[in-house]
């Protein structure tokens, strides 16, 4: 494998923030709104640039939404920023009719998702939100997995047609991809090959896979690992091809295995080419306080649980 | 040939009766309070333009639709005024068609510019659309009709709080005041209360009006036009009559969602005269 060399740990949500401060100089179509979360989104230099095309919401999620499509529907590009749980679940009816049924071109900023949200615990560590997304017609669910991934993604989604769904994180976390590299939506990253096994990732559990991929190599097991940053369009071609050669798949995501990306594999290869598949995914239950690191560990989300996985294939 | 809003609404409520009548199922009760308010808006009040309609409603008035379910006098006021042929009337609520139960822009009606039918979002959409014309220039209005019952959604005050907020005061929204919902009265479901000042207190300019005579709305919307561009949005509250202009019908929530049967229909259409042409 390739070494891919962390440049200097940071937090998603700052690719997002550099991301839309871009979007603001390059494109004046482009308009955000926050719902009392503009620092956490690092929404701060858009809003301070563009103050007439920045709109704070308070805490009432629902009507952001709505005022996003509003915006959409004259012709703007609105990102609508908040943490994931209140960006999915909070306004899910919200998103499924004046969004998605309605087409209307909203970019869906959610920040802090997943188990590594850490100490605020369960309410606010979204694991469903993927699922929620994945189901709507119309949605393009993207989940980049470092800050200048996350960047570009955001500058990608401004340039897609359609409803966008932009998960994002919390947590410092190795920044290692090309900060020149364009965005593809809808095309998986390889970033190993191999023939032993298949390894899926998304999010922050790519630079797990990373570490993973290392060990694998060093125990003889060869891998092709693609960088899932698109889950809906999920690459098929891509994912089908690399199967074929392998034979067998493990998943790694940080969300539950219902509904993720996982679950988006599995119905791809029960249609096309059903082979031994393990997840590596939270199972039906929800999270807890902590930090990001032990949470991964007691949530059987780290390399050394992406590593048990391929083996036990 | 230019036709009295006495008449064109007469033509209205014949549609109306006669759309849910042949679909058997649609919701007679709230189009026809809103049909007075609806058929001024169309005929007089907005500048639209039919023939050249766009989603995006650029350099024109826009119109929303929250209360999604009253479709019946939504695609009978679009179509009359010319926005897509009258005898797609007939093809409401059947497979394949435009006129979708409740609205949506899937199937690309002219004059449809989102989909409605879960409540209390149209609002919301309405104000992000008049801060968009905020933002381009655009001087003109942006106009949200609700529901009474609707106005129990909680997204409904966000929006009336956000909106003023934002001193959108290029946004008119407008209640159907017709004290009916589908289990009863309003006061009896989940009490609405004093209207007036809930809106005053959100921030509002708020008109008071008499829905189905034309000499108040036209009063009604004279007065928001005089308010508008005032720093605050403007509601206007349309007390109005569930299925006004059918006897048997009216002042009743038991034709919010139902259908006549054939005879009933009938009985309907001697109460209402034809003016326009039936579709």
């Amino acid at each position: 494998m390739k070494e891919y060399i962390d440049t200097g740990k940071k937090d998603t949500r700052s690719g997002f923030g550099a991301g839309l401060a871009e979007l603001g100089r390059t494109n004046p179509r482009v308009v955000a709104l926050t719902a009392d979360l503009k620092g956490s989104l690092k929404m701060d230099e858009f809003a301070a640039e563009h103050p007439e095309r920045y709109f704070e919401c308070g805490i009432a999620e629902a009507n952001m939404i709505g005022m996003a499509a509003g915006l959409a529907i004259d012709g703007f590009v609105p990102f609508a920023g908040t943490f994931a749980n209140f960006a999915t679940a909070r306004v899910y009816d919200q998103i499924r009719q004046s969004v998605c049924y309605s087409n209307t071109n909203v970019k869906i900023a959610a920040s802090h998702a997943g188990i590594t949200l850490g100490e605020d615990g369960a309410t606010h560590q979204t694991l469903e939100d993927i699922g929620m997304m994945r189901m709507l017609p119309g949605m393009t669910v993207l989940c980049p997995c470092d800050y200048n991934q996350t960047k570009a993604a955001t500058i990608a989604a401004a340039e897609w047609e359609g409803p966008v769904y932009l998960r994002f994180g919390r947590p410092s976390v190795p920044n290692f991809t090309d900060p020149d590299e364009k965005f593809v939506i809808g095309k998986a990253q390889q970033l190993s090959e191999g023939s032993g096994v298949t390894i899926l990732a998304t999010g922050h559990l790519v630079w797990e896979a990373i570490q993973a991929v290392k060990e694998l190599e060093a125990k003889g097991v060869s891998v092709d690992l693609f960088n899932i940053h698109t889950i809906k369009p999920l690459d098929e071609e891509a994912i089908l091809r690399s199967v074929a050669k392998t034979g067998k798949v493990v998943c790694a995501e940080e969300h539950l295995i219902a509904g993720g990306l996982g679950e988006a594999v599995a119905g791809l290869l029960a249609r096309n080419n059903p082979v031994p598949m393990r997840f590596v995914a939270i199972n039906d239950t929800f999270g807890q306080s902590g930090k990001p690191a032990q949470l991964m560990q007691a949530y059987g989300l780290d390399a050394a649980h992406i590593v048990e996985a391929a083996l036990s294939l | 040939m230019d036709y009295t809003f006495e008449q064109i609404s007469s033509q209205v409520r014949r549609d109306i009766v006669r759309m849910v009548a042949k679909a058997a199922s649609g919701h007679p009760g709230g189009s026809l309070s809103s049909t007075d308010i609806m058929t001024y808006l169309f005929f007089r009040e907005m500048q639209v333009s039919p023939e050249t309609w766009k989603r995006n409603g650029q350099g024109l008035d826009m119109f929303f639709l929250s209360a999604g379910h009253i479709t019946p006098v939504y695609y009978s006021v679009l179509a009359r005024r010319g926005y897509f042929p009258v005898e797609e009337l007939n093809t409401f609520r059947l497979f394949g068609t435009r006129l979708q139960g409740h609205p949506c822009v899937e199937k690309g009606l002219p004059g449809v510019n989102q989909a409605a039918g879960s409540l209390g979002q149209g609002l919301s959409v309405a104000a992000g659309a008049a801060a968009g014309k905020k933002i381009a220039g655009d001087p003109h209005r942006v106009f949200c009709l609700v529901g009474d019952g609707e106005s129990e959604e909680g997204q409904i005050w966000e929006a009336a709080l956000v909106a003023a907020h934002h001193k959108l005061d290029n946004l008119v929204a407008i209640t159907d005041w017709n004290g009916q919902q589908i289990d009863g009265s309003t006061e009896d479901v989940a009490g609405l209360g004093d209207l007036e000042s809930k809106w005053k207190a959100f921030g509002w300019e708020v008109i008071v009006a008499d829905g189905h005579c034309f000499k108040s709305i036209e009063k009604a919307f004279a007065e928001a036009r005089e308010k508008g561009g005032n720093g605050k949005p403007v509601m206007i509250l349309f007390r109005t009559e569930m299925g006004h202009g059918v006897d048997f019908m009216a002042g009743t929530h038991k034709w919010h969602g139902k259908n006549p049967s054939p005879e009933q229909c009938e009985e309907a259409m001697k109460q209402l005269q034809e003016t326009m042409g039936d579709f």
